[in-house]
């Protein structure tokens, strides 16, 4: 049994920030265990830019994000794992490793989950239809045209406007391929809106909301989809469907964060984010090991991963100092108009940042802090976007007002 | 029986599903000259390797038909069958329920029936005795059969193939049978698109296809009405939900067993099938009413089916005698041709097929022994072994595994804990199947939550690395299922 103060499980955006604040926090003795060969997770496939814009004010490729983070980590001498995979983690977080040198345990005093998450397959959503090859996940796609430059098809159609979708529409119209259409299921779009423009638009490449794909055909290679619209309540409307010829269908309808692990030692979900249940910083339900990035909630921009896996530190740090945690227990409930609220509980009322997402977009609405009938915070938007993560602090004084209750609910009003 | 000539054989087997494969197999315990033929890049992708993996135990077929004969020995006879074989195979026991009392008469004439086909140990249980072995399921009694069982069918499928290519029989795949003539020598000559096939015995299990087959031999009073099966396939999170398979009270005029829930031997559930007739033979796909009617009928049962579980459909084709308006089952057809001598059909092999395979198979072979007094293959060696799977065992084997080969420590497929061994394993199957379904059967890689999200694009640098891959190489399923449509702006593939 190997002893280690911190391991990070996964090497990406979040666990290279996480691993670089621990060192700047003073802990010495940290391991990232890292799945693939190369440290960087997905940033090392996304070669487009505008990440860094909020931490580095300014437009950096994957590759270049994580290369900052991943020279933090050479330079301080944090040990990595590469090609290592943790299969069996308990909640006395023992971890157990395997690659190629051989199996091996390590005991943590503490776990940061930075796994990520995967993308939402075919199945998942029971598009009907033939299954042959040709029908792709984005991300798939996007590894194979940027790290092994293959490509994936020529007429193409997108199902699901997500930002890889979309970054990948403009990649295959880049190397040649035609990108005949992106449809979306909902009313507006998943991605971001400067997507829409500079990945669509630019491209001419037509956006069809309230559509999804009701058939695939071909036995061999995909021949046709079968486009519809769907009404309001997300019921096909059949008279509309229309055949579209194509080789390609592209799947960008959502992601999911990656948890077999955390559930393999007893961590609580959260059925709303896919995510593990948290406080402010980050820590689960099993005391110890904590939880940033994908693997917590989806997040918009890797700029936010980087800032939670920095803040999560925080109770790393605490959770290794002799301090008594105060036990708040104060819950946060997403109310109407919201998806969910991170993090679900609060245990120190200090500074705290609160993460969540919208259910619709909309035009000036308010989200109000409310304990009990009191309304502890408000906050005015010109629009919201489900796209968007919303982040708003509340401040300790703020956060001292709440009442015996111990309910802190967040809602979305006109 | 013996021959020189490459292309000549004794005999000729039509079709490599299970029934084609296990044919195969039997005659390969005696000195016989054996090849199978096959359409597909693989063993397997027809009904073998699309349907609910089930090992019944021979209580829905009526008493005196074939179907009950060969059900009933084929369960009896599966354990010691799959331990050669080395296949998994869990008697999982099977419950038949009733929703509601007018069904339980429809369970007492199960029970009645399988009786009479020699099945043991049938119980009729009440509704407390449901609860207590299946806690999630609404009923109000049940057929009890603890003799039903599970199975991987395409593991079967392809064992049985890779002990019989072992024994001497060879396996052309990507070889579809256009034409038949039978000389007056008695020979049978087969043209295929690239090779021409010389038989002195011809054995035509091509399943759905057994008419048509039958027809290039002039037989033409066989007709196949194709009949679709959907499914779901739900992610294992979802196997703690039942442990037994669960069935509904059979619809006789439909002629299928009901949408059931079935547990797989690998920790997967299916929901299906769907039974619908076609005009194709070859339409595997789903439609949105039937996922849609699945999904709703797997809810009477089970309410806490949701969609959440959902990760993959598929479809299978039953190879039905009966037409549409008339439903139901018609008997196994397995004779020999008075018309055309030495050539053998079997026709309309629908459930329980694969639990039938075995016995006939042996029903096949003692058709020719009988006129050819075969005689025994001194070589034969019944004993096969499956690809080793790292996540199954236990931490000290996994440990003694990476030590004696560090390519168990890469793990390939995270949803199913699939190392760099086991795809390579895979890929260097006997057969020579390389089609990257063909690589997922056989590891299960790309069969899990993610569908391969993970671990495809690094099977395809094991095939590049391999064999040096080029982008036209890459197939999905067979010839033509082109993963890929070129390199990137004619750059070189990094791989």
């Amino acid at each position: 049994m190997n002893n280690k103060d911190v391991v990070i499980i996964g090497g990406g955006a979040a666990g290279l920030a996480a691993a670089v604040a621990c060192r700047e926090r003073g802990i010495e003795d940290i391991l990232i265990i890292e799945r693939e060969s190369a440290l960087g997770g997905i940033l090392k496939q996304c070669i487009h830019d505008g990440f860094g814009l909020i931490k580095f004010q300014h437009s950096y490729t994957g590759p270049e994000y994580a290369q900052k983070y991943i020279d933090q980590v050479e330079e301080r001498n944090i040990e990595y794992l590469l090609d290592s995979m943790v299969i069996d983690i308990t909640s006395q977080k023992v971890l157990t490793v395997v690659n190629k040198s051989g199996l091996k345990k390590y005991k943590a005093k503490s776990i940061i989950l930075a796994m990520g998450c995967r993308e939402r397959t075919r199945g998942a959503i029971g598009i009907p239809g033939t299954r042959p090859a040709g029908i792709y996940t984005a991300g798939v796609a996007q590894n194979l045209i940027n790290i092994h430059n293959y490509m994936i098809g020529k007429e193409v159609v997108i199902l699901g406007s997500g930002d890889i979708g979309l970054i990948m529409a403009r990649r295959l119209m880049l190397e040649g391929a035609t990108v005949k259409m992106v449809l979306e299921l909902l009313p507006y779009g998943s991605g971001l809106p400067r997507n829409f423009n500079q990945c669509l638009s630019d491209y001419d490449i037509p956006l069809h909301l309230n559509h999804t794909v009701v058939d695939i055909k071909g036995n061999k290679r995909v021949e046709a989809i079968t486009m519809a619209k769907v009404d309001p309540h997300g019921k096909v409307t059949l008279s509309t469907c229309q055949e579209v010829p194509c080789d390609t269908l592209l799947l960008s309808v959502g992601l999911i964060p990656e948890n077999e692990l955390s559930k393999m030692a007893g961590i609580q979900m959260d059925p709303l984010t896919g995510g593990a249940l948290v406080d402010e910083y980050g820590q689960t339900t099993v005391k110890g090991i904590f939880a940033c990035g994908n693997v917590l909630q989806v997040h918009d921009i890797v700029d936010n991963v980087s800032l939670e896996a920095e803040h999560i530190v925080n109770g790393v740090e605490r959770y290794f100092s002799s301090l008594v945690i105060p036990e708040n227990n104060i819950k946060i409930e997403p109310g109407e108009g919201l998806r969910y609220v991170l993090p679900q509980h609060i245990q120190y009322l200090d500074d705290t940042v609160f993460s969540f997402r919208v259910k619709k977009p909309g035009n000036k609405k308010q989200i109000i802090f409310r304990n009990d009938h009191r309304i502890i915070k408000k906050k005015s938007f010109i629009r919201v976007n489900p796209a968007e993560m919303i982040r708003i602090k509340l401040t300790s004084s703020e956060l001292s007002d709440i009442s015996d209750s111990k309910l802190l609910k967040v809602e979305l009003n006109e | 029986m013996s021959r020189n000539t490459d292309n000549h054989f004794d005999v000729i087997i039509i079709g490599a599903g299970v029934v084609g494969c296990s044919i195969a197999r039997e005659l390969s315990r005696f000195k016989v000259r054996v090849a199978v033929l096959e359409k597909e890049s693989d063993v397997g992708w027809g009904s073998s390797c699309r349907n609910s993996g089930v090992i019944h135990a021979g209580f829905n077929n009526q008493p005196g038909t074939l179907m009950a004969k060969y059900c009933v020995e084929g369960n009896q006879s599966f354990h010691s069958l799959v331990e050669e074989l080395d296949v998994p195979f869990q008697k999982t026991g099977k419950l038949v329920v009733a929703k509601n009392n007018r069904e339980i008469a429809g369970l007492k004439k199960l029970k009645k029936q399988g009786e009479c086909n020699g099945v043991k140990n049938l119980d009729i249980i009440d509704e407390q005795e449901i609860k207590k072995l299946e806690p999630n399921i609404k009923g109000v009694a049940a057929l009890l059969s603890p003799e039903t069982g599970i199975t991987s069918p395409y593991l079967y499928t392809i064992a049985l193939a890779e002990n019989a290519l072992k024994n001497g029989v060879q396996f052309y795949l990507d070889t579809e049978v256009e034409n038949i003539e039978k000389k007056s020598s008695g020979d049978f000559v087969l043209k295929t698109q690239n090779k021409q096939f010389i038989a002195d015995y011809l054995i035509n299990s091509a399943g759905v296809y057994c008419d048509e087959i039958a027809k290039m031999a002039d037989i033409d009073h066989y007709r196949i009405y194709p009949c679709r099966g959907e499914y779901y396939v739900l992610d294992k999170n979802a196997s703690s939900l039942i442990s037994h398979l669960i069935y509904p009270v059979p619809n006789i005029e439909e002629g299928g067993l009901g949408i059931h829930l079935t547990p797989t031997v690998d920790g997967n559930v299916l929901i299906g099938p769907s039974n619908e007739y076609l005009n194709k033979k070859n339409d595997y796909a789903v439609t949105t009413e039937i996922v849609q009617k699945l999904f709703q009928e797997a809810q009477e049962y089970l309410p806490g089916i949701s969609s959440k579980y959902f990760i993959r459909n598929y479809a299978g084709i039953r190879a039905k005698q009966t037409p549409p308006l008339q439903g139901g089952y018609r008997d196994y057809v397995i004779e020999k041709s008075e018309k055309v001598p030495n050539m053998i059909n079997l026709i309309g092999i629908e459930s329980p097929g694969l639990t039938a395979a075995y016995p006939i198979a042996k029903q096949v072979v003692t058709m020719i022994d009988k006129k050819e007094k075969l005689s025994p293959n001194p070589d034969f060696n019944p004993s096969r072994k499956s690809i080793l799977r790292f996540e199954e065992q236990d931490e000290k084997t996994k440990r003694k595994l990476v030590e004696q080969d560090s390519d168990y420590g890469e793990v390939i497929c995270r949803c199913e804990q699939v190392t760099k061994k086991e795809i390579l394993q895979a890929i260097d199957n006997p057969l020579g199947a390389r089609s990257l379904i063909s690589i997922k059967y056989r590891s299960r890689a790309m069969m899990g939550r993610c569908q391969g999200g993970y671990c495809q694009t690094r099977i395809m640098e094991l095939l590049k690395e391999k064999y040096n891959y080029r982008w036209n190489d890459f197939l999905l399923r067979g010839s033509e299922s082109y993963m890929l449509t070129g390199n990137r702006s004619n750059g070189e593939p990094a791989l």
